[in-house]
Order: structure tokens, then sequence, then C-alpha cells
């Protein structure tokens, strides 16, 4: 919609100095199909050169609040239908896709979704589209935090593991060189060893890149590990948000969403999601 | 031998234009998921637009071709921008009957434009013949083989190489991934169009070449559903091989069997092929992991 040309990545990059916060989502509405009301509501703040967790059970709209800042909603009928969404004091809640993506915002989606009929290089070329100087320097980039990928440059995508699949759609999205990395529960069906390393290399990210980072988890205890800020969604709003330190000592938190009973016991998934469905949050 | 050395040289040759329009049907299926019907149709524009460059409006032959190519991208870009994209998320049935259409529509605007007439193309591929032995071999068959093998390989370059076409394949393979590398999906559909409609202003005019410029090179756009489908619909190599097969198919059965068999025999294989692979000989068989 809006003409973005490659320079106001960087420029918005500088302008990202000032106090600020990266992304701001003011009480966004989002309608699919014209009925299907998913996210009430919403609002969430992303300060700058901070990682922030959105945590939420099932179908509370976590996805939907990615495609929405991502401007992906019209590919399945949706639709903003109400509120904005401000990147770095823009407002982008109408960009296209192309344009948001130009402006530093990248996604890495849930389930991966890597191109599986191109091997891992082209994979990586086509994320750095953006950029027609995207050279060796970023694909060196990424394969210096994923050495695994070195190995399988020229393996087709489709015949990865999925852990080496979540890192190649890690490693696409930095090609972009983006400012704000938005994780879509990254660590999903990955087992516990390579969940610890896709944090770990996030967490590096962070502080080594400067990226800006919005990471939507399901595993709520690594996710408030690693982040400084947290917000927890229920039935598209956000019903509690805070420091991620305090939300991990929150007893309603533990409960619901680290499975742990106020008693201190383990209690299994099952007693919690049978529970969850007597008490909701607000 | 002699026979056989020469059917199969115009297989080939026929086999290598087949392969340029087969190309395009590819790339736009590939990339927009729309199967065109009217692929044929645009092999006959381009012809006649070359034709028409040269004989009509005077233009020496190199200078003709760059002109209908630049006439090709423009044409299908407007036909993706005016026809397909308000089609986009429709049934599939009904962008079918839209394509059908649309070959209808350029058929008759050929017809009003150009008549119904045959031309002959004048000669700028080289008409004589290598001799080898006692096998004689003409030099435009020899060209029109070169040209459409110089131009396939320009093509997977292109695919393989190019920030454009690495981006047409991931389009290809998953839209919304695509859209969030930058890519804008609406643009590489217009692209995919747009080379569509290039391979086939040169599948056309070595058509022309050979055969003389009529409506009878829509006829082509039957062949390549046979080559499409022996090599798969989402496969560019498949697209070449496929031609090949049916080009020297039809001449082997034209030479050898005769009695018109030539226009049965292609699709009695085809329908063979595709018991044993339903994907086609190199069509994609959807990757089962994630
Ligand atoms: N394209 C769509 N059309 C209609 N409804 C949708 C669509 N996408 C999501 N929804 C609905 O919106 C609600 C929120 O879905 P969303 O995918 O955003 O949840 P989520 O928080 O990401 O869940 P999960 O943790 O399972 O990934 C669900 O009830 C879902 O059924
Ligand atoms: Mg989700």
């Amino acid at each position: 919609m809006t003409g973005q040309d490659t320079d106001t990545a960087a420029s918005t990059r500088a302008a990202g100095d000032d106090a600020g916060p990266a992304l701001a989502i003011n009480n966004i509405q989002v309608i699919y199909d014209e009925v299907i009301l998913v996210l009430r509501g919403l609002s969430l703040t992303v300060p700058d050169r901070q990682i922030v967790a959105l945590l939420g059970s099932n179908g509370a709209g976590k996805s939907t609040t990615m495609k929405a800042i991502t401007g992906l909603l019209p590919t399945e009928h949706g639709e903003v239908t109400e509120g904005d969404i401000v990147y770095r004091g823009r407002d982008i809640t109408r960009w296209d896709t192309a344009d948001i993506v130009r402006a530093g915002i990248s996604l890495v989606m849930e389930g991966r979704h890597v191109f599986e009929h191109l091997t891992v290089h082209e994979n990586l070329m086509a994320g750095g589209f953006t950029r027609s100087g995207a050279d060796q320097e970023s694909v060196d980039r990424v394969y210096a935090y994923f050495p695994q990928l070195r190995e399988r440059q020229s393996q087709r995508a489709g015949y990865l593991s999925g852990g080496e699949q979540q890192m190649l759609a890690i490693g696409r999205a930095l090609m972009a060189d983006p400012d704000l990395l938005m994780l879509d529960e990254p660590s999903l069906g990955l087992a516990p060893l390579l969940v610890e390393e896709i944090f770990g290399i996030i967490e590096r990210l962070n502080s080594e890149l400067h990226t800006t980072v919005l990471l939507v988890e399901q595993n709520a205890r690594r996710a408030l590990d690693i982040a400084d800020h947290a917000y927890i969604m229920e039935n598209g709003k956000v019903v509690l948000a805070g420091p991620a330190g305090e939300l991990a000592e929150n007893p309603d938190v533990k409960e619901f969403y680290l499975g742990v009973a106020e008693s201190g016991g383990r209690r299994s998934y099952r007693d919690v999601k049978h529970h969850k469905r007597r008490k909701r949050w607000l | 031998m002699t026979t056989f050395v020469q059917l199969t040289i115009t297989g080939l040759a026929n086999g290598a234009v087949l392969a340029l329009a087969a190309l395009g049907f590819v790339l736009i299926f590939k990339a927009t998921g729309v199967i065109n019907f009217a692929q044929g149709d645009f092999l006959l524009v381009g012809a006649f637009a070359v034709w028409s460059f040269v004989v009509q409006v005077g233009l020496h032959w190199t200078v003709a071709v760059a002109a209908a190519l630049v006439l090709a991208v423009v044409l299908g870009v407007l036909i993706e921008r005016l026809v397909l994209r308000p089609m986009i998320g429709e049934d599939p049935v009904a962008v079918i009957m839209v394509t059908i259409g649309l070959a209808a529509v350029l058929q008759a605007a050929v017809q009003m434009i150009w008549g119904v007439t045959p031309r002959r193309l004048p000669e700028f591929i080289p008409h004589g013949v290598f001799r080898l032995g006692d096998v004689t071999i003409p030099q435009d068959r020899v060209f029109a083989v070169l040209i459409a093998a110089v131009v396939l390989a320009a093509f997977s370059v292109f695919f393989t190489r190019s920030r454009h076409g690495i981006a047409m394949r991931a389009v290809a393979d998953d839209q919304q991934a695509a859209l969030l590398q930058g890519i804008s999906v609406r643009r590489i559909f217009a692209m995919a169009w747009a080379l569509a409609a290039v391979s086939a202003v040169i599948g056309g005019t070595l058509l022309a070449n050979l055969t003389g410029v009529s409506g009878t090179i829509t006829e082509i756009g039957l062949l390549v559903f046979a080559v499409v489908i022996v090599g798969g619909l989402d496969s560019i190599p498949g697209a070449i091989v496929g031609g090949a097969i049916v080009g020297l198919l039809q001449q082997y059965t034209a030479g050898y069997i005769g009695g018109g068999l030539q226009q049965v025999v292609p699709f009695v294989v085809l329908v063979l092929i595709l018991l044993v692979r339903p994907y086609g000989l190199f069509g994609e068989v959807r990757i089962e992991r994630v």
C-alpha cells in the first residue's frame, strides 16, 4: 500500500534510539470471515531491544495476533476492524506484508513453513529477498548460529528433521536482518535438548544483534526464563501482563501455565486442562 | 537408418517447441495454481505478432522478435491483472472456465486482426540441409532445437540462481511464507504470466518457422497437455523430457505406422504413463514430513 523502499528499514532502526517502543498494539479487534470475532480489544507493547513473551492456551488468538501484525489476515479472510498497530511511530495496520517486512519485522510462523522443494541455501536466499545485497556475509552469519544448516545447504528443506526445519525457518528470517523478530511457538514438537538450543539462540540474537523479540510460546516456563516482559492472553485479549519474573511467581500463572499447584506439587496436564474449563481468566 | 535419423531430428525439433510451450504452462501452474487452457493461443498470438512486425511493419526479424517479446510481457501482465487476479480464491473449475474463455477471445482477436489466411514467416532461420553421408538434416530443425535448448537453459538458470526465480519457486511452495519474506505474490503472479507469454512467443515463432503461421498452431495446445501430463504439471525438467517424448513418438508413429495414428499414440502413451506414475514422470509428489 504505502510504497516503502529498502532504505526505510535502516532509517527506522536509527530512529529506534529514541525512547518509544518498537511495537505497540492498541485495542485491536480481528474478525475472520466477517463474523468470527477472534481478537477483542487486544493491546500490547514491545519495548525496543527487549524479549517479550506472549503466552496463552490453544485458540487464545496468539497466531492471529502475529498475522495481524504482519498483514497476513487478508490471506485468510480476516481483518483488523478496530484499533491500530504502530511500529516505530508508524501506523502499519493496513500495510502490505512485503512493506511490513521491508520496514524491519520478520515472523517465523507456527509450523515452520520452510519452502519444502527449495534447498536450504535457496530458502536462505528467499529470506534475503528484500535485501538485494543479501550476500555471502548474511548467509555465513546464519550458518554461524546454525552450523548444522551449513552441512545441509544443498539438501531440500522438506527432507530436514523438524529441528533443522525450525532452525532454517529462523535462519531464513534472519536473512532479512530484522529489527523485530517474532517467533510463533518455535519449540513446538521439538525434543527438550533442541528446545534449549533454540531458546539459547533467541537469547543470543537479542544480546548480540540487538534484535527485539516477540515470542509466542506454550512452553511458558522457558519463555518466562528468557523474556523481559510477558503477556498472557485468553479469548482474544490480554488478561495478565508484567515483568516476566513477576509473572513466573504469580500463583495463577503457576497453576495454569507452569503446571504447578499452589501446594507446589506438579499437576498433570489433564488436571490443569479440566480445571481451566471451569475457571477462565477474568 | 536414414528415415530414423530424419524422424528423430524432426521429432526433437517439434519436441523442443512443445517443451517451450509446456514450460509456460508449467510456470503458470506452479506459481499460481492456474491450469491455463490458453497456452496454445499464446503461441498463436506470438507467431502472428512476429509475422506482423516482420511483414507488415517491415522490421528486421531480430527487432521484430524483441518487439513481440515486449508485447508478450505486456499482454501477460494485463491478462493476469484484469482476468486472473479477480478470480483469486475462486473455485478452480471457474478459473479453468475463465482460461478457456480467454483462449476463445485470443483466437477471435487473432482472426479479427490478421484474418484466417495462413501466412508464411520469411525465412530467418537457415532453410538449407546438412548432409551426413546419405542422411540429410534440415537446418531449420537443428536451429529450432538449439534455440529451444538455449532458452530452456536460460530459464533454468533463472529459477535456480536469480533472486526473482527463487522467489517464484518460493511462492509456488508456500504463499504465506513467501509473503513473509517480503515477496510480493501479486508481482510474482504477473511475472509468471509474462514469462509464460515470453516462452510462447519464442515457441510460436519457432513453430511458425516450421509449419507456417496459421490457426493450426493452437492445435499444438492439445499436445501441450500431453507433454505436461507426461512430464508432470509442475516440473520444468518434466516439460523438456515430456516435449521430447511426445515429439519423437509422433514422428516415429507417423513415419513407421502412419495412417494418422500419430494423433492418437501420444495420448495412449500418456494414459499408460499415468497408470504407472500418477504425478507424471517428474511431478512433485508432496513431501510427507513436518
Ligand atoms: N483463518 C481463520 N478463519 C477462521 N477462524 C480462525 C482462523 N484462524 C484462526 N481462527 C480461530 O481463531 C481462534 C484463535 O486462533 P489462533 O490460531 O490465533 O490461536 P492460537 O492462540 O495461536 O492457538 P494455538 O496455541 O493452538 O496455536 C481460534 O478459535 C481459531 O479457530
Ligand atoms: Mg497458534
